[in-house]
């Protein structure tokens, strides 16, 4: 590692390689980047705008921005912190997020994150929009209500699987949504399998493992032991 | 001159289920030999716990609860003009929660199924007593209807969590909660 590949994150050194971005850096360092759509076993997305810092004054996506030497990062000022959690806000009331009837909830990303946020209500009005569920595979169910469109699920099929089960597809905040690549539009009359990484890839709720429920209680779950800022390493690249 | 000093005055406090199920009011009393503790500093107006039947001026009112017929918003709207402080407590006030799974259903549907056609459940048709309510065609939280100034998210909130929540605003602070306190399930 080059002794000047060094960038300040909220006042922090952070010794980076050349070509990795700023989440992957910061990522490594353990240092926490609040991120949705960002996995660091695939390429950014840049879509959920979660992960915005300020370079040098200047707003940027930390998951798609190539760290610098010298670069000022900041990460968590109450000034980027305030729109995080507004942005969270925005994907809680355009789903259907109930997280006291969720198997992923203690474990989910979405949830972690609001309550690094401290996000308190919805603040919106509710969209409550109707996404029916998709129990057609005998081994997964698809719960819609809670997906975030954050696409690992696509990328996971398509690049690790190579299966290209799933889409992005449909325009307009109720009209986009995950879709299913076969004839009849149901998950069971594709090669899916429950061994298949887009099988464990989903951040949320949407992709669950059928007859597994609840085998951790509540209380007891991975983000009920330890805030997601504090897990950081587990997720470095 | 010399009188005593009176005793400091005790905060009013309001409380009422809307569209809940009473687990958050449960969780309240959950707070256990604290209630004595707490009895010193406040007094109840309405509540399930008096059995006052109208909210009078208070200092706080915690609502259970989201809103699924008109007299919910009655009722919301009467603890909005009456307390200084009004707080949604548990997760159907603050997102609409279990009773909003309806929401993606259509009401008459709903109705119908419950009290017409369904095997074993139909019995004498729809309710139309004018004494009920009329639902309303969606379940709402509360934020949607009024200003609500504190959410205390959880299903229910943990006795901790109330606890903090009623001793921050007791002592004239923005209620927080730290890890473990925050949860929405």
């Amino acid at each position: 590692m080059n002794a000047n590949n060094i960038f300040q994150l909220d006042g922090e050194d952070i010794p980076f390689r050349s070509g990795q971005t700023i989440m992957q850096a910061a990522t490594h360092h353990g240092t926490y980047i609040p991120h949705l759509c960002w996995h660091p076993d695939f390429a950014a997305h840049g879509s959920c705008k979660l992960c915005t810092v300020k370079v040098n004054g200047r707003f940027g996506s930390s998951c798609t921005t190539e760290a610098q030497p010298g670069m000022n990062v900041e990460n968590r000022t109450a000034e980027l912190d305030d729109k995080r959690r507004t942005l969270l806000q925005m994907f809680f009331v355009e789903g259907n997020h109930f997280c006291p009837s969720c198997e992923k909830s203690g474990n989910c990303t979405l949830q972690a994150t609001a309550y690094e946020l401290k996000m308190m209500s919805p603040h919106f009005d509710m969209f409550y929009p109707d996404r029916p569920v998709d129990a057609s595979h005998p081994d997964i169910l698809l719960d819609f209500n809670r997906c975030i469109m954050c696409s690992l699920c696509v990328t996971a099929s398509r690049e690790v699987d190579g299966k290209n089960v799933f889409a992005m597809g449909g325009r307009g905040i109720l009209g986009r949504r995950i879709h299913i690549n076969s004839e009849s539009g149901k998950l069971a009359d594709t090669d899916f399998a429950a061994t298949d990484r887009a099988a464990s890839i989903c951040p949320v709720g949407v992709i669950l493992r059928k007859r597994k429920g609840f085998a951790v209680p509540i209380g007891e779950r991975k983000y009920d032991l330890a805030p997601i800022s504090a897990q950081v390493k587990e997720a470095a690249p | 001159m010399n009188a005593a000093p009176s005793p400091p005055k005790k905060l009013r406090v309001a409380t009422t289920s809307l569209a809940g199920c009473f687990g958050c009011h449960m969780s309240f009393l959950d707070i256990d030999e604290r209630l004595l503790k707490l009895l010193d500093l406040i007094e109840f107006d309405r509540s399930p716990l008096t059995d006052i039947k109208h909210c009078g001026p208070c200092d706080l009112g915690l609502i259970e609860g989201g809103l699924c017929n008109a007299e919910n918003v009655h009722v919301l709207r009467e603890f909005r003009t009456h307390c200084k402080i009004l707080v949604a407590v548990g997760a159907c006030a603050i997102n609409g929660g279990l009773p909003a799974q309806r929401n993606h259903l259509d009401l008459r549907d709903v109705l119908e199924e419950v009290y017409q056609t369904e095997h074993l459940l139909g019995r004498g048709g729809i309710p139309n007593d004018p004494e009920l309510p009329l639902p309303l065609n969606k379940v709402h939280p509360i934020h949607e209807v009024v200003k609500v100034d504190y959410f205390l998210p959880g299903c229910p909130p943990s006795a901790d969590a109330i606890w903090k929540l009623l001793t921050d605003l007791l002592a004239g602070r923005t209620p927080t909660l730290g890890h473990g306190l925050l949860h929405y399930d």
